[in-house]
């Protein structure tokens, strides 16, 4: 069943287009809603068996490479299950009000199908590579996705980028899967998990992590992959709310909760992974202030935040383990919900730059009461209503809680997390409360407006609503989602049974996180109220240079410098190309015999000399050497048709009579042909070439006759088998009934290359008749 | 007897081989030196016809028929051959077409 439903808004995508080609009255959106909602339900019902036991579900699709589609559901898949289902549903019903049925919505909602089943594929696939085949699924829907609206420069730019980061880390992901498969042996992930101790001990741990990582890193947009994320936003607001901060950034949060087992407790892993998750924390939550667009701040601020759950994981400690799972589930309904308030935003003003918006509370109290609750919760406000705060409160109770754990790691870092998790909080108040004050309080300006803004239709609420109502349902009543959701995750994650943690409110008086929230709260506020005074900061840092730029220089410079590269050999002249061939041939021919020590030099089977055929072969050299110093075409010709006939004298001197007579009829023929063809020739030219090129051309052609001459020599000098000539001298008459050896065997022992070539002077017959004919054509016309 | 009758062939074969070959060579210096084209061509007529030489000497040599045809097609390689270049050095072509005379 679960198969079933991965695939099926895959089967619901092929009907997608012609749901909204033939049934124009009602929105395609109504139909699609279907699918996420009925899987949400399924799952929903799947809860309370999995809490027990995990399912593990098999499907063979290519058992003899061990790639299959199985399935593992357990507590961590089944959160990750339900908020792609849960949050994609919400998003099907936003898209409804939001895209107008003018636009292309068979193409929008097959390419978010395509998404659902990308995403559903990750989170519950057990088999590496069905894994990775869906991860690549949620580049590609994504970059669709991103580039909907393709008629604007930037959404193809945004979709190209993001394409090419999140598939470079793909990539490297997968050479480590394969790595990690390699060495363990399995393909299926519950069966790495078992053999943790196999990967951590190989000598290729280190690397394996890397590349892993470096996947997860690219595709949730930690530092310094983030940079794709921000330029996403050109995505119409569904999908950025949907696949930007819920779900798809969060598939590398998945991969490194799914892996954790297999490397927590290394230092490598909490170093590399809680380090680039505070440093993304700190610089996501830094620039998001900076930012003027509303989708802009949200995308820094979904960055930041996913740094906070990355640094969590890293730190591997149950209560951050669990903290983690806790804000994946908190920051997937308040962001969501201040992605589509961003919509609404955007939707009834005509613009999302803070600063033409203010003041908007008077004409869209509903929407600001949403975002209320939203930005609160992001900022992590001390209130009982928000879950941001209680899962930030877990983030200051886990750093601080660093300094309990054995291990010189993590007494070395201990002093210092807790300070950067504050700062990068302080910052994250900044940010939201400059995002829900500046849009919605102050002065209204109207005039910079298109339109008058009202609050939108119900329908475009809705799902903002669920989410709002959510966040304060999950802070009011944390118990049955700890004991249904987290738990089960967090003991998945941690891979043991972990103790039934309590989320509490109120930590008491005097302990660390709440005075840290406290100096969250105040610091923040008087940045918030200080900020015109100190925003140049931006100006000096990170002032011009930014991890865009790099990205960019990156691009670009591939580009030219492959251009460059490749202007460098392909020059057109085809005297350099022979260079090039003919100087590796003779580099690497003249190396092999060197290092194989091949060459060998044996007399014994040499005949003796005889002067007639030593003053033949002089007369060729002299005739070969001399075509390079003549001018004169005619007498080049002429001096090619001396070697022509010397060799074949020098088939007669080693009786070879019917090559004798080929080769003379095939060198007058030639040296006729030149001559046939000599009036439509240009004028042989002196060269003018430098005379390092003329020593370039000496070198390669001097080297590639040694070569040829060495191979010669040490060829004839090492004979290892019987020759078969004796066979062919024995059975020409007996078996082909001819005297003439030679020629039994080019018509009958060998006759198939004999017919070839005939075909081959065919071919040259017809090419030359096509080419005269073609080029008379071309005369007249 | 007939041991001094062979060797006597013998080394008047070689001998015959040697001079022949020099001529050869000789011609070559004369193809190469030019100067002009037809005393190339002349040259290499004349290499032609030391060509049918060696080959029957070496017919002898080897005490074999084979080479006979070889010299017959020497023979008409080289006449034609010339006649081509002959041709070529005086009309600029080899094979006049109908319509280029017009």
């Amino acid at each position: 069943m679960l198969h079933f439903l991965i695939i099926a808004p895959l089967i619901m995508a092929i009907l997608a287009p012609i749901l909204f080609k033939k049934i124009k009255g009602v929105h395609t959106g109504w139909f699609i809603l279907v699918v996420p909602l009925f899987i949400f339900i399924y799952l929903l019902s799947l809860v309370s068996t999995v809490i027990h036991k995990p399912l593990f579900l098999q499907l063979n699709w290519m058992p003899s490479l061990g790639i299959n589609f199985d399935l593992y559901v357990d507590g961590l898949s089944m959160l990750f299950g339900l908020l792609i289902t849960g949050i994609g549903s919400l998003v099907v019903f936003y898209s409804i009000y939001y895209l107008h049925k003018t636009e292309k919505l068979g193409h929008f909602y097959v390419y978010l199908l395509m998404f659902m089943t990308a995403m559903l594929g990750v989170v519950f696939s057990d088999n590496l590579f069905v894994f990775y085949m869906f991860w690549e699924f949620t580049s590609l829907s994504s970059f669709l996705l991103i580039g909907f609206w393709n008629h604007r420069e930037k959404s193809r730019y945004g979709a190209q980028k993001s394409m090419l980061i999140t598939v470079f880390g793909g990539l490297s992901m997968l050479a480590g899967l394969v790595w990690m498969s390699i060495v363990v042996g399995t393909n299926s992930i519950r069966g790495l998990i078992q053999h943790a101790d196999v990967i951590i001990q190989s000598d290729y741990f280190l690397p394996i992590l890397l590349l892993v990582l470096l996947g997860a890193f690219t595709k949730s947009a930690q530092f310094p992959f983030h940079t794709w994320l921000p330029d996403a936003m050109e995505a119409p607001t569904p999908v950025s709310a949907y696949l930007h901060s819920a779900t798809m950034v969060k598939a590398g949060i998945y991969l490194v909760a799914r892996l954790s087992i297999l490397f927590s407790g290394t230092d490598e892993f909490f170093l590399i992974v809680s380090g680039f998750g505070l440093l993304t924390l700190c610089w996501g939550s830094y620039n998001a202030v900076k930012h003027t667009d509303l989708k802009g701040i949200l995308a820094y601020s979904t960055i930041s935040q996913l740094g906070m759950i990355m640094a969590m994981l890293g730190f591997g400690t149950g209560v951050a383990v669990f903290a983690a799972i806790f804000h994946i589930l908190n920051h997937a309904t308040f962001k969501g919900s201040l992605f589509m308030v961003a919509g609404i935003v955007d939707h009834e003003t005509g613009t999302r730059d803070i600063r033409r918006l203010g003041g908007l509370f008077t004409l869209m109290p509903i929407t600001a009461t949403l975002a209320i609750f939203g930005v609160f919760s992001m900022a992590g406000i001390p209130l009982p209503i928000l879950n941001g705060f209680l899962s930030k409160e877990m983030f200051f109770d886990a750093a601080v809680d660093l300094r309990l754990e054995s291990g010189s790691i993590y007494q070395m870092v201990a002093p210092f997390f807790p300070v950067i998790a504050v700062i990068g909080s302080i910052f994250t108040f900044v940010y939201s409360m400059i995002l829900y004050f500046q849009t919605f309080t102050g002065e209204l300006k109207l005039s910079k407006l298109e339109r008058k803004p009202h609050d939108p239709p119900l329908g475009m609420l809705l799902s903002p609503f669920v989410l709002v109502v959510l966040i304060i349902v999950i802070a009011l009543f944390p118990g049955p989602f700890n004991h249904y959701l987290l738990t089960p995750a967090v003991a998945a994650v941690m891979g043991s049974e972990v103790p039934h943690t309590k989320i509490y409110f109120w930590h008491g008086f005097f302990n660390a996180p709440l005075f840290m929230s406290l100096i969250v709260l105040f610091t923040g506020t008087l940045l918030y109220f200080t900020r015109s005074k100190w925003v140049h900061v931006y100006d000096r840092f990170p002032g011009s240079w930014s991890m865009n730029k790099a990205y960019d220089s990156i691009v670009g410079g591939i580009f030219k410098g492959s251009a460059t590269l490749t202007n460098t050999y392909m020059t057109g002249s085809l005297r350099n190309y022979f260079r090039i061939i003919i100087g590796f041939i003779a580099i690497l021919g003249l190396y092999t015999i060197y290092i194989t020590t091949g060459f060998k030099f044996d007399q014994v089977t040499n005949s003796a000399l005889a002067i007639p055929e030593l003053i033949i072969a002089l007369t060729m050299m002299i005739a070969a050497i001399s075509i390079i110093f003549i001018s004169n075409r005619i007498a080049a010709i002429l001096a090619l048709g001396v070697v022509g006939y010397g060799l074949s004298l020098l088939f007669v001197f080693f009786s070879a009579p019917d090559l004798a007579l080929t080769q003379l009829s095939v060198e007058t023929v030639s040296v006729a042909l030149f001559l046939l063809c000599f009036y439509h020739l240009p004028k042989l030219k002196p060269e003018k070439d430098t005379s390092g090129s003329k020593l370039i051309n000496i070198i390669v052609s001097v080297a590639f006759g040694l070569m040829i001459t060495f191979i010669g020599i040490a060829s004839h000098s090492s004979k290892w088998f019987e020759s078969i000539s004796d066979y062919f001298l024995k059975y020409s008459y007996k078996l082909g009934g001819g005297d003439n050896v030679v020629n039994v065997i080019l018509v009958d022992m060998r006759g198939l290359d004999t017919m070839l070539e005939i075909c081959v002077l065919g071919i040259a017959a017809l090419g030359i008749l096509a080419m005269i004919k073609y080029s008379r054509k071309g005369d007249v016309e | 007897m007939d041991q001094i009758m062979n060797s006597i062939l013998h080394w008047s074969i070689v001998i015959s081989l040697v001079i022949v070959s020099i001529s050869i060579l000789l011609l070559l210096y004369r193809t190469i030196k030019g100067p002009t084209n037809p005393d190339r061509a002349i040259a290499l007529d004349s290499i032609g016809i030391s060509l049918i030489a060696l080959a029957a000497l070496v017919a002898i040599k080897l005490n074999t028929t084979f080479f006979n045809e070889v010299i017959l097609l020497i023979g008409i390689l080289a006449f034609i051959g010339t006649i081509a270049v002959a041709k070529f050095i005086e009309k600029g072509v080899i094979i006049e077409h109908d319509r280029d005379k017009s």
